[in-house]
């Protein structure tokens, strides 16, 4: 039997697995990025910045329903500046373990996305995420980028003006046509996609105390629920583009990440499966990504990438 | 069925828990270890992690801290009550001759443990204190648990004056006490554990921390090592 190989290349980066860490999980300290790091990841994700810290929005903000999760943290953070002592301290801790580090950052004009990256350029992260799609933040800064081509294109523009790093895109599915979303943050710079942030946003009313139960009555939909969504972004974009993207949503088996990458994903983004399946999810994930492939006789990702496009 | 992210239940009886707090007694059905949290939702206001008196009925004891204790204080006998949970890690059962050292609402999740433990037979010690009379808390629970009790304050409003710690230090010292379970400040629970490493006795100790998801996902409750008090513990080894 032929040995597994479940190391995948993005943007020229070695991945020793094809599991990020997705933006809002656990990315919030060295520590923690560190941890997962240690438990599978090829790379990780730190949480979302903008160059002012923010509070986020009250609780609660994240909820379990049976469809996975319903969240609207509201982009709480630090702030650029604080954050990038943990970014720096986190690629101190993961260099050694030869993971990657991803600075996602969002900003509430265009321009401002390409200040948060200058300020980040000091800690020295491997790549830069661009979150252009938080769904719940609405009422405080408007339709998402991703909403828009021409909008997203200038957040991407200002983003790749800023820095030589790869940058990663990461769009909605909450638009008509994220094709062409896709298209112009390519045109613009990107030189990966992320899909896809939350789905919605949605509502959950608790019918006793009669009143939506997040804080922020709204909140994106992520876990098992949207992965057929995700699915199919990921194999619409993978013909649009000709750019790596990293396919995410819902995806909790070993067995979901085989299916994005069959859709075209290069790399498969992992969050909510942290909530089923707590901090070993990446390990049991590895292990069913290699059974299926010693199964079906594959050697290593890249050979199962976009095959379910057909010939 | 649309199922409901709460439990909900109602208020049936709120009982004062030293001179500024109160313990609300639910009907909430719930099945929890010593140790567990839940999410206590005041909705249209905010959802805060508490502590588990009691389960079954679903017990809490509420300090005056800001806005959201002072919601729950007014609450009265029917008033709704709604909460996820049980959350996180309990205390081990473990202990055969167990030492529990209380400080300030700490006191809260070892009242649960005390109860548990002497339930099943289990000789129980504690060690219970805070700044002044008027903040100890529960200590009618513990005497209805029968465990022998050592009160302490700080200012000598009651019981012994001085720090809970010293006291435990004593018990320990004397010998007897196969584990130590612990909850308060982090500065006590970091004592607690250098006696517990003196006398070479197993500790356990429940944290608390700032949280949001109380699930394991967000990465607000990182203890400062990467290990999350909502899911890792509450409860820790010492």
């Amino acid at each position: 039997m032929r040995d597994t190989d479940l190391s995948v290349e993005l943007c020229g980066i070695r991945l020793r697995t094809p599991f990020v860490l997705a933006a809002g999980v656990l990315g919030t300290t060295a520590a923690l990025l560190e941890r997962v790091a240690r438990r599978g990841a090829g790379a990780v994700t730190a949480k979302s910045c903008s160059v002012r810290p923010r509070r986020g929005h009250p609780n609660p903000t994240v909820l379990p329903w049976e469809g996975g999760l319903i969240n609207a943290v509201g982009l709480a953070n630090p702030g650029a500046a604080a954050m990038v002592g943990i970014l720096a301290d986190a690629r101190r801790r993961l260099a050694p373990l030869g993971v990657p580090l991803i600075a996602s950052v969002f900003a509430e004009e265009a321009g401002g996305f390409g200040e948060v990256v200058r300020i980040l350029e000091e800690a020295e992260p491997d790549l830069y995420e661009v979150n252009i799609s938080c769904p719940n933040v609405a009422e405080e800064l408007g339709m998402p980028f991703a909403a828009d081509p021409v909008q997203a294109a200038r957040a991407t523009a200002a983003v790749r003006a800023a820095t030589r790093r790869p940058v990663i895109v990461k769009l909605s599915p909450n638009v008509a046509d994220i094709c062409a979303v896709g298209r112009a943050v390519v045109d613009a710079g990107a030189d990966a996609l992320a899909a896809i942030n939350t789905l919605g946003p949605g509502m959950l009313i608790d019918i006793r105390a009669r009143t939506p139960v997040l804080a922020n009555r709204m909140g994106g939909l992520s876990g098992p629920a949207v992965r057929p969504v995700a699915v199919r972004c990921v194999y619409e974009l993978s013909r649009a583009v000709p750019v790596p993207i990293i396919g995410m949503g819902g995806v909790t088996t070993g067995e979901d990440a085989v299916e994005m990458i069959m859709a075209g994903a290069t790399a498969v983004g992992v969050g909510s499966a942290f909530y089923q399946r707590g901090m070993g999810a990446l390990e049991a994930m590895a292990a069913e990504m290699r059974a299926f492939m010693q199964e079906q006789g594959f050697g290593c990702v890249s050979e199962m990438r976009g095959l379910a496009h057909g010939a | 069925m649309a199922p409901s992210v709460h439990l909900t239940g109602r208020v049936v009886r709120v009982e004062p828990a030293g001179h500024r707090g109160v313990t609300i007694v639910s009907d909430v059905p719930l099945s929890a270890r010593p140790g567990q949290f839940v999410m206590l939702w005041v909705p249209r206001m905010d959802e805060k992690p508490f502590s588990l008196v009691a389960d079954s009925p679903l017990t809490l004891a509420v300090v005056p801290v800001g806005p959201v204790t002072g919601r729950l204080q007014r609450l009265q006998p029917g008033d709704p009550l709604y909460v996820r949970g049980p959350l996180g890690r309990g205390f081990s059962l473990d202990g055969k001759r167990p030492l529990l050292v209380a400080g300030g609402s700490g006191a809260a999740p070892l009242a649960f443990l005390a109860s548990r433990l002497a339930e099943t037979g289990r000789e129980v010690t504690v060690a219970l204190g805070a700044r002044s009379a008027d903040e100890l808390l529960l200590v009618e629970r513990y005497q209805a648990a029968g465990a022998r009790l050592w009160i302490t304050t700080e200012d000598g409003s009651a019981g012994e004056r001085g720090l809970v710690v010293s006291v435990a230090e004593r018990l320990l010292a004397n010998g007897g006490c196969d584990r130590v379970y612990a909850c308060g400040p982090v500065p006590m629970l970091e004592r607690v554990a250098a006696l517990c490493r003196l006398y070479g006795v197993p500790g356990e100790a429940s944290y608390e921390a700032y949280m949001r998801c109380g699930i394991g996902v967000c990465g607000s409750c990182d203890r400062g090592d990467g290990l999350l008090v909502c899911r890792d513990g509450p409860v820790f080894g010492l």
